[in-house]
């Protein structure tokens, strides 16, 4: 399947229709414009015809290209006892400079239990609204545990001083309300050795039992990954996280005979096309 | 000079390099050790060029170009002056390509901007270009489609004379400078887009903070930020020769060499130098300047320039050619016998940018202050018999130039100013821009050797128009690095809703302000500038502008030529992300009998149009 329809029909399923008229502007202005064209001298010389799918081609090879990018910010192994889990967190995208299509996807791994513990992809349309900043809107759907999906808002960017900020608020099926802020900076030792400290925090306005969440900040996990850039698009890293689970997911988490307040090793890679 | 045994193998061992690299070279692009002893004085009137891909050797690696007749550069285009020309494109790639003629004043539809000025060569078909260029120099030509540029396809123009050149010199070469790269440019422009820092290696760290804290961390952005690609991708070549390849010239002790320098990269800026040896400028993007003697100078990309040097000593010279960002380098050598390899100086350390690059350097209030003496100017530019007393104003009081605008007009111009579009697309505007005209460029503010700047330029000969332009035209150069967005006035090409107009025949001064941290060459086609820098009515008149970080800078243009003409930043990949725009020469009906373009675009529109 191509990207563009990828776009497209995640776009239909957003039902953002409405959010998407910005992108038609352009077009718009474009017909708009069309009496007059944007600039026509040379058509007297070479054709009207030609000179018009010339000038479209110029104007779009020259602002209006789109680009994709994968980045699979931690593909990690944690020892988290026993075989440890594996996780994984990327984000992919496609688009221009302003309108963009986000497909977001993490979760772990059991290696002790064999079986996928936390799972969970996100399509997003991501419109550029500062220099810095993008507003994300879409779905969450979560593959375990259930089958629950979410309305996602969200904004990422990057913050003053480098910090890379994704945050997002969760509106589920069943009508909780939960949010998730991560943020990150990179602490460059030299052009290849980079430092990155990184926080997430997760917040639920209320309880949800089924799945071990409690109301309040339920979680968060700060550590610090060492990577080498053997190249900037391939480095592989060691580092160290501490999961702390707070106030009623604690007390779940501790009642299903789980551990609330881990410190694990980490081994990972980043990487990005 | 005595025989060096390790010299001698150094040379026998470059030979054997450059034979890979020059086996299928030009005559004029080949080597001393290769035969070449200064350039043929070739001309002609018919020129035959075919577009293909093809595989070259560039620093001893395989690597495929897209270029013409089969060489990087493309052959040497030499006719002359006022002379009618023809030459046919034939194209047998399996996509569209182009020719422009950077610099040469032809109709527009001889332009060879497709989408502008024609509608593209289309794969496996043939185009005929006939003019003839109005002038003379050291010109160049390169494609305008796709991103061919950065694979090959640019090769350069000698227009000679019609009458006698009052360059003297005994030798000449031409040297191309290019950055080539073996990755894909599309692949490059799409990395630069999801991390347009990520060929920069000469990033903040922690022993080296500056950018992280403070004004540079709080507005994310980066004073280490000085070229997008870099030496990390880049390998720099003159003549498509690699340092290890060795271009090498000969010359005669006591002989005047004329190296014509041409800077054909996509990306990067050159600071130019001989360690030993002065350069006399003579002539800049074409047009002959008063000599003016210097050590270095900062050379933008597709500007040229044209030095004399008369080296007396009996040993090997190194041409360096070193990147803006200094994260590379390519060497030739001038020595008194071919083959001779001249030692390779070390690269300098990295600059790094100040608050003035960021346009707001509050020391240079002076220098806004100033701009309200421009107008206290009483000699305007189009009295001729003043003006040779504003030379010498401009000599004597040197800290003039650093004004926006010294010799003005003495009348407020009705300004167009720009309709600054803010945005994602626009991180910063400048908020206190200023005159850089007699800076050298970044990073050669503290050489311990003379530098070229733009207020050192005069034109050899009276500028053909000194009238007070009757309007002025605000341009900005706008950005956003994080997002690798380039454009003018915040709008990418793609989403212009109105092409730049000027009317046939009206003197209009377009100001260029820099709000980004990079310089930028800007080009506008089939118009040169006239650049305002105190020269009087000896102005340098360019084709391509390089406007500093934060600057603020002045052209006068005489809007002669009917047609839309492309206008842009020569960063190729800044040109490809949106910072270009169109500029409308719209007939004058008041004027159109004498003019023997229009007579030209008559008889054309009436007699060879499809």
């Amino acid at each position: 399947m191509s990207v563009l329809s990828v776009r497209g029909v995640a776009f239909t399923i957003l039902g953002v229709s409405a959010l998407v008229a910005p992108l038609s502007a352009h077009a718009q202005n474009a017909d708009a414009a069309e009496p007059d064209k944007l600039w026509s001298m040379a058509d007297r010389y070479w054709g009207e015809a030609v000179m018009a799918e010339a000038r479209d081609d110029l104007l779009a090879e020259n602002g209006d290209m789109k680009t994709s990018m994968l980045m699979f910010d931690r593909l990690e192994w944690q020892d988290t006892g026993g075989d440890g889990t594996l996780l994984w967190d990327f984000q992919g995208w496609y688009g221009g400079d302003i309108n963009k299509l986000y497909i977001k996807s993490e979760g772990e791994v059991s290696l002790e239990d064999d079986e996928i513990e936390d799972a969970e992809v996100q399509a997003l349309w991501s419109r550029a609204v500062a220099p810095f900043w993008d507003v994300q809107a879409g779905i969450r759907y979560d593959l375990e545990p259930k089958g629950r999906t979410h309305a996602v808002l969200g904004i990422q960017g990057l913050a003053p001083y480098w910090f890379e900020v994704d945050t997002a608020a969760f509106l589920s099926t069943d009508g909780d309300l939960s949010a998730r802020i991560e943020a990150e900076y990179d602490l460059r030792f030299s052009q290849r050795l980079v430092l990155q400290p990184r926080i997430e925090a997760n917040l639920s306005a209320q309880d949800i039992r089924d799945i071990g969440v409690g109301a309040g900040l339920s979680s968060i996990e700060p550590g610090v990954r060492l990577r080498y850039e053997i190249r900037r698009t391939f480095a592989p890293y060691i580092g160290v996280e501490w999961q702390k689970q707070f106030g009623n997911t604690a007390d779940f988490t501790r009642a299903d005979g789980g551990d609330a307040d881990n410190i694990v090793g980490v081994i990972g890679l980043r990487t990005w096309f | 000079m005595t025989f060096d045994r390790r010299r001698f193998l150094q040379t026998s061992l470059g030979s054997a390099a450059a034979i890979g690299a020059a086996g299928l070279l030009p005559a004029w692009a080949r080597p001393a050790s290769m035969g070449n002893m200064g350039l043929p004085a070739l001309s002609g009137t018919d020129f035959g060029l075919t577009v293909s891909k093809f595989p070259v050797r560039i620093n001893g690696r395989k690597t495929m170009a897209t270029g013409v007749n089969g060489t990087v550069p493309a052959p040497l285009i030499r006719f002359r002056e006022d002379t009618p020309i023809r030459l046919n494109v034939h194209n047998d790639l399996n996509v569209d390509t182009s020719i422009h003629w950077h610099g040469l004043l032809v109709p527009f539809h001889m332009d060879g901007v497709p989408g502008v000025s024609f509608p593209g060569i289309k794969p496996k078909s043939s185009f005929t270009y006939e003019f003839s260029a109005p002038q003379n120099g050291t010109y160049w030509y390169h494609s305008h489609s796709g991103l061919q540029e950065q694979v090959g396809h640019y090769g350069p123009i000698i227009i000679d004379p019609k009458g006698t050149d009052p360059v003297a010199y005994d030798r000449e070469y031409v040297l191309v400078l290019g950055d080539w790269t073996y990755t894909d440019p599309h692949h490059l422009f799409a990395r630069l887009k999801k991390n347009a820092e990520s060929l920069n290696f000469n990033q903040s760290t922690v022993s080296n903070p500056k950018g992280l804290t403070g004004m540079w961390g709080a507005m994310r952005m980066s004073p280490n930020d000085l070229a997008d690609v870099t030496g990390e991708t880049y390998t720099y070549v003159i003549n498509g020769h690699a340092t290890a390849d060795n271009f090498n010239m000969v010359f005669k002790p006591g002989e005047r060499v004329r190296l014509r320098i041409i800077n054909a990269a996509a990306m990067t800026l050159f600071n130019v130098r001989m360690p030993g040896l002065p350069m006399t400028v003579v002539q800049a993007d074409g047009l002959n300047v008063r000599p003016v003697e210097t050590d270095e100078f900062q050379m933008g990309v597709a500007e040229t320039y044209d030095v004399i040097v008369q080296p007396t000593e009996a040993k090997p010279f190194a041409f360096v050619a070193e990147s803006i960002d200094r994260s590379g380098q390519v060497v030739a050598t001038l020595g008194p016998r071919p083959g001779m390899r001249a030692a390779e100086p070390r690269i300098r350390a990295v600059p790094v940018l100040t608050m003035k690059d960021m346009g707001m350097d509050h020391s240079a209030m002076g220098g806004m202050s100033r701009m309200d003496h421009a107008g206290m100017d009483k000699a305007g530019p189009d009295t001729g018999a003043m003006s040779g007393a504003m030379d010498h104003a401009a000599m004597g009081h040197g800290d003039m130039t650093s004004g926006p605008d010294p010799f003005g007009p003495t009348v407020q111009l009705p300004r167009v100013e720009a309709d600054l579009t803010t945005g994602p697309g626009v991180v910063n505007v400048a908020a206190m821009p200023v005159s850089r005209l007699d800076e050298p460029g970044i990073g050669l503010d503290t050489v311990p050797h003379r530098t070229l700047t733009y207020a050192d330029l005069r034109s050899l000969d009276p500028n053909p128009d000194m009238r007070v332009p009757a309007r002025e035209v605000v341009v900005h150069l706008t950005s956003n690095m994080e997002r690798y967005m380039w454009s003018f006035d915040g709008v990418k090409f793609s989403e212009i809703t109105k092409p730049i107009t000027f009317m046939e025949g009206e003197r209009v001064r377009m100001t260029l302000v820099n709000d980004t941290m990079m310089p930028h060459p800007i080009h506008l086609h089939g118009m040169f500038f006239d650049l305002v820098n105190g020269g009087g009515n000896h102005r340098p008149r360019k084709h391509t502008v390089v406007v500093k970080p934060g600057e603020k800078l002045s052209t006068d243009i005489s809007a002669d030529h009917v047609g839309d003409w492309a206008f842009h930043c020569h960063l190729m990949y800044h040109m490809h992300a949106g910072m270009m725009q169109v500029v409308s020469v719209l007939p004058n009906p008041m004027m159109r009998r004498n003019d023997p373009v229009d007579a030209a675009m008559a008889r054309q529109s009436t007699e060879d149009a499809p």
